[in-house]
């Protein structure tokens, strides 16, 4: 996938004039979040089951190797083969291996953020094998040639008429006249055209939700149902999954599960929460054949024991996004990665590099509501500063913002001076907006006035005047005594 | 603790700049609690902007000079939820490997309450005594809402001013994207959210419109201005204290 | 070195200095032995004819359909009475299950019952849940021969009987009725939860029922 974060500032421009863009995105701020508000305040345990997931996580993080060992040996016990990828390309040469030995021409694919992190449907393709997206919205978009733009909401940022242009397009066996005016003639027509899909499929590609070492489980939450029939229907399941998705016990998971899809779509439980272990038993009908699961590295080791250890409780349930108010007014794509938003902003630098992708954890007004909606409790905006002090470090902001922000600290901490310099300015200032309280334009403002007036300073500072009170106090004090 | 609390008042750096009205009407306020207020002289800024940049060295140094200069009242007032998030909540971390400074950041970040948050939460006010015939709305600041759970007192306070009228606009608690520098390095994107915000304020129907930081007060007056808006706006501290004889922020009309 | 090394190595390397602590290994064990259940919500713990009636009322938020009858003798008529309603053929899929075979579908002359996994080609299946929970409105379904899984997934209505005695108050109860079946540490291949039929709101944020999975759900309860 083509990264654009270097591009952040042009993608947003471009977002913030796309109308259609713009329609779109008001279905996210209306929609989760007054529904994940009536889910959370239905649920008077929602603060301590947020507390104790995060505590299961950093457990499991802090003891991450041997969960990881007893895990596979439980996989393994029930049937199912575990490998191992240190990087994105391991993992793509795994799958076509499997997919390969497989005799594969098609794969059914769940929804999984995790194979667009890896780039594994344009690798497939490239090597002869035709992917097919079964998540309605990822559906949508692989028709567009398009990434997600949401992690859970794939297709947030489309309108209905987009997606029967698109239909029209490339169903073309079914009759022009049909009406595709409403989104469930959509649905329909898309669960009609994936049915024969997941049938023809030699190979279904999952992610994980969760991965419970102590029965050597994957755990997948849809609601369409699609990542079941990817998973049971093709004689080989395999599930590709980075390493922190593991948790220790199916009580880990299910207070885990207890504040997933309430954070991330105001349900209760997602329709189909599905624990799978291994391939088929003897006397099962019907299941894979083969099961096997992809455990991912790409990067996470690399976040442990580090100032980014926390993102890696996150479980990708889309909360910080739906309450951002940077992602409400550029949508995803101007991200210009895998992962947009808040998290996105932390995640994005671990994996492809701050000097890429600075932009992210700079784009953000620290106002902190995606922390206060974070299922995991994982601190935001504390990470993103840390990736801003990395870039410190390095050098990398821009040098006007470096030399602007380092002539005012200088100054802060030279009271007398900078009391001094203010003392003029200010009051000059103040003479000049006078009239109208305010500037239409100011030299070096240029960021600011160009969408609003400068309000102009009321003349002389606080300081000044409060120096002036004290020397008469001190005088008046001197003069009476 | 003496039985009149000495107060040093940390004005900030956009009050003190832009808007002294606010830093004397902070001061009235909390002497109107029967604290003493002083203002420090060695005080500039709080070292926020440094912070949020990724300079946690100019961050410290300021701190610093900040807490040497605060250390010895009973209480740092400031009239600003994001500074006073700063001084409280971020102040101590800068001094992670230094335990001796840590535990005098520790100590000064005990001692500091944002402005309203001090009178109601700390000195027990229910209202003030001022009026004003006006209708009016509220801006809940991030960092005073998020860091420092400012929400209820303003509210109240405002409540009891004689003759006024109270208007909740849609979405008070979301950002009006000031951000600090945010506002300035992405002014596309920080524009977009101001806008949804005032489309918000002149929904709500209110003649002025309130808030706890000058900061957001500034974004939110500039785009009101600029879009034409006959809304006026005034840091809560200056209404709460009677002191609205001066123009509003960005002026009238 | 093999991949899983180069990751275990980096991962313990990035732990805490005492990574090679035993004390780490005993907390491990001791974790994955006793599963801690954690915090149980209040809604779900309810007395037993109360969680019943709790699972409905969640359930039929979920636009689940929901129909009492006093024994598994009825369950054969009140099929057949689903089917009829809404004009599907007479036709039923399910598995083997001892509970299934031993309900009186001769009685139901004309309806065809087709045994085994589904291929499809079935508009209507049957099955019978293991447990179901209160707290969400959930069903818990095993799979196997008994009740295979493409049931809950390939028919369009997707019919389930659930036994009132069978209705757990949350997950955690249900997750121990599987422990206590299948071993500590084992699992059926699939277990699937269920709360509703299948919906999606990818075109514009609007739910819609009836995605890829069953678009009706109709739960019978049994007893109680």
């Amino acid at each position: 996938m083509d990264i654009t974060s270097p591009t952040f500032k042009q993608n947003s421009r471009a977002a913030l004039a796309d109308a259609q863009l713009q329609k779109a995105l008001g279905n996210v701020r209306g929609g989760f979040i007054d529904k994940r508000r009536k889910a959370v305040d239905a649920l008077p345990e929602f603060d301590a089951l947020r507390d104790n997931a995060r505590d299961i996580k950093n457990h499991t993080l802090d003891n991450l190797d041997l969960y990881l060992e007893a895990y596979e040996a439980k996989v393994i016990e029930a049937g199912g083969k575990v490998h191992w990828a240190e990087t994105a390309e391991q993992a793509r040469g795994i799958m076509l291996d499997i997919c390969r030995a497989a005799n594969a021409r098609t794969v059914t694919k769940g929804k999984s953020m995790i194979t667009e992190e890896i780039d594994l449907n344009d690798f497939l393709e490239r090597n002869g094998i035709r992917p097919v997206e079964t998540d309605l919205g990822e559906y949508i978009i692989q028709l567009r040639h398009e990434h997600p733009s949401h992690i859970i909401a794939p297709a947030v940022h489309l309108n209905k008429e987009q997606v029967e242009a698109d239909f029209r397009r490339v169903h073309t066996h079914l009759p022009a006249s049909r009406d595709l005016s409403e989104p469930e003639a959509l649905l329909d027509e898309a669960r009609g055209v994936l049915r024969k899909e997941y049938f023809a499929a030699d190979v279904g590609i999952t992610g994980a939700n969760f991965l419970v070492a102590e029965t050597g489980t994957s755990i997948i939450v849809t609601n369409e149902g699609n990542g079941d029939l990817t998973q049971i229907l093709p004689r080989v399941h395999v599930v590709l999954a980075s390493i922190e998705k593991i948790v220790p016990t199916l009580e880990d998971a299910a207070q885990i599960l207890r504040v997933l899809a309430r954070s991330a779509t105001g349900q209760d439980m997602s329709v189909y929460t599905t624990l799978s272990t291994g391939p088929r038993r003897p006397g099962d009908p019907d299941g894979p054949e083969q099961y096997h699961v992809i455990l991912l590295d790409n990067g996470r080791s690399a976040m442990l024991g580090t100032e980014f250890q926390e993102m890696l409780r996150c479980i990708r349930c889309g909360a910080c996004m739906n309450h951002c108010p940077v992602y409400h007014a550029v949508g995803g794509h101007a991200y210009g990665w895998v992962y947009p938003g808040p998290m996105g902003a932390v995640l994005t630098p671990s994996l492809i590099g701050v000097d890429k992708s600075g932009h992210l954890p700079n784009a953000s007004t620290f106002c902190g509501r995606c922390e206060s909606v974070c299922p995991m409790r994982i601190p935001l905006p504390k990470m993103m500063r840390h990736w801003r002090e990395r870039e410190f470090e390095r050098g990398l902001n821009p040098a006007t913002q470096r030399y602007g922000l380092k002539l005012w600290a200088w100054f802060a901490r030279r009271p007398a001076l900078y009391q001094l310099a203010t003392s003029i300015a200010m009051p000059v200032l103040g003479l000049l907006g006078r009239g109208k309280g305010r500037f239409g334009y100011l030299p070096l403002a240029g960021g600011w006035t160009k969408y609003r007036e400068m309000p102009a300073p009321q003349g002389r500072t606080f300081m000044q005047q409060v120096r002036g009170r004290k020397a008469v106090a001190k005088g008046l004090a001197e003069g009476l005594s | 603790m003496t039985s009149t609390p000495r107060v040093g008042l940390f004005v900030t750096c956009l009050v003190d700049l832009f808007r002294p009205t606010v830093g004397f009407a902070a001061i009235k306020l909390i002497e109107d609690t029967g604290c003493s207020v002083d203002v420090p002289m060695a005080q500039t800024c709080c070292g926020q902007p440094a912070y949020n940049s990724g300079d946690r060295a100019d961050a410290r140094a300021i701190a610093e000079n900040t807490i040497r200069a605060f250390e010895d009242y009973d209480y740092v007032v400031a009239p600003s939820g994001s500074c006073a998030g700063m001084l409280k909540k971020h102040y101590p971390g800068l001094f992670k490997d230094d335990p001796q400074w840590q535990a005098r950041a520790i100590a000064f970040s005990a001692k500091v309450h944002e402005l309203i948050s001090f009178l109601v939460d700390v000195r027990g006010a229910t209202g003030v005594s001022a009026r004003l015939a006006d209708t009016v709305t509220y801006h809940d600041s991030c960092s005073g809402l998020r860091e420092l759970g400012i929400q209820a007192q303003p509210r109240q306070l405002i409540a009891s001013i004689e003759g006024v009228k109270f208007v909740e606009m849609q979405d008070p608690d979301v950002c009006c994207g000031f951000g600090g520098t945010f506002c300035v390095k992405y002014p596309d994107i920080s524009n977009a959210i101001v806008e949804k915000k005032t489309e918000n304020i002149d929904a709500a129907g209110a003649n002025t419109l309130l808030a706890g930081d000058l900061g957001c007060l500034m974004n939110m007056a500039g785009k009101l201005k600029r879009q034409g808006s006959k809304v006026e706006v005034r840091h809560v501290a200056e209404v709460l204290a009677g002191m609205t004889d001066t123009p509003p922020i960005a002026g009238r009309g | 070195m093999s991949a899983r090394d180069a990751i275990l190595n980096k991962v313990r390397g990035a732990l805490k200095p005492h990574a090679g602590d035993t004390s780490r290994a005993a907390l491990v064990a001791e974790r994955l032995g006793n599963a801690p259940k954690g915090i149980i919500p209040a809604r779900g713990q309810l007395p037993d004819g109360e969680r019943a009636a709790l699972f409905c009322k969640m359930a039929e938020k979920l636009s689940a359909t929901v129909e009492h009858v006093a024994s598994h003798d009825a369950v054969p008529a009140a099929a057949a009475a689903y089917l009829r309603e809404r004009n599907l053929p007479a036709s039923l899929r399910m598995g083997s299950d001892a509970r299934l075979d031993a309900m009186p579908w001769d009685q139901q002359g004309a309806l065809q019952i087709r045994k085994g996994a589904s291929d499809g080609s079935d508009e209507a299946g049957l099955s019978h849940a293991t447990a179901a929970i209160a707290e969400t409105g959930t069903l818990v379904m095993v799979s196997g021969a008994d009740n295979p899984t493409t049931i809950n997934f390939l028919p369009e209505h997707h019919i389930v009987v659930v036994d009132a005695a069978d209705i757990d108050g949350d997950l955690e109860a249900a997750l121990a009725k599987i422990r206590t079946r299948y071993g500590k540490g084992q699992m059926p291949r699939t277990l699937n939860l269920i709360s509703g039929p299948s919906r999606s709101g990818d075109v514009e944020q609007k739910i819609i029922l009836g995605a890829h999975g069953p678009r009706a759900l109709h739960i019978i309860v049994v007893g109680g």
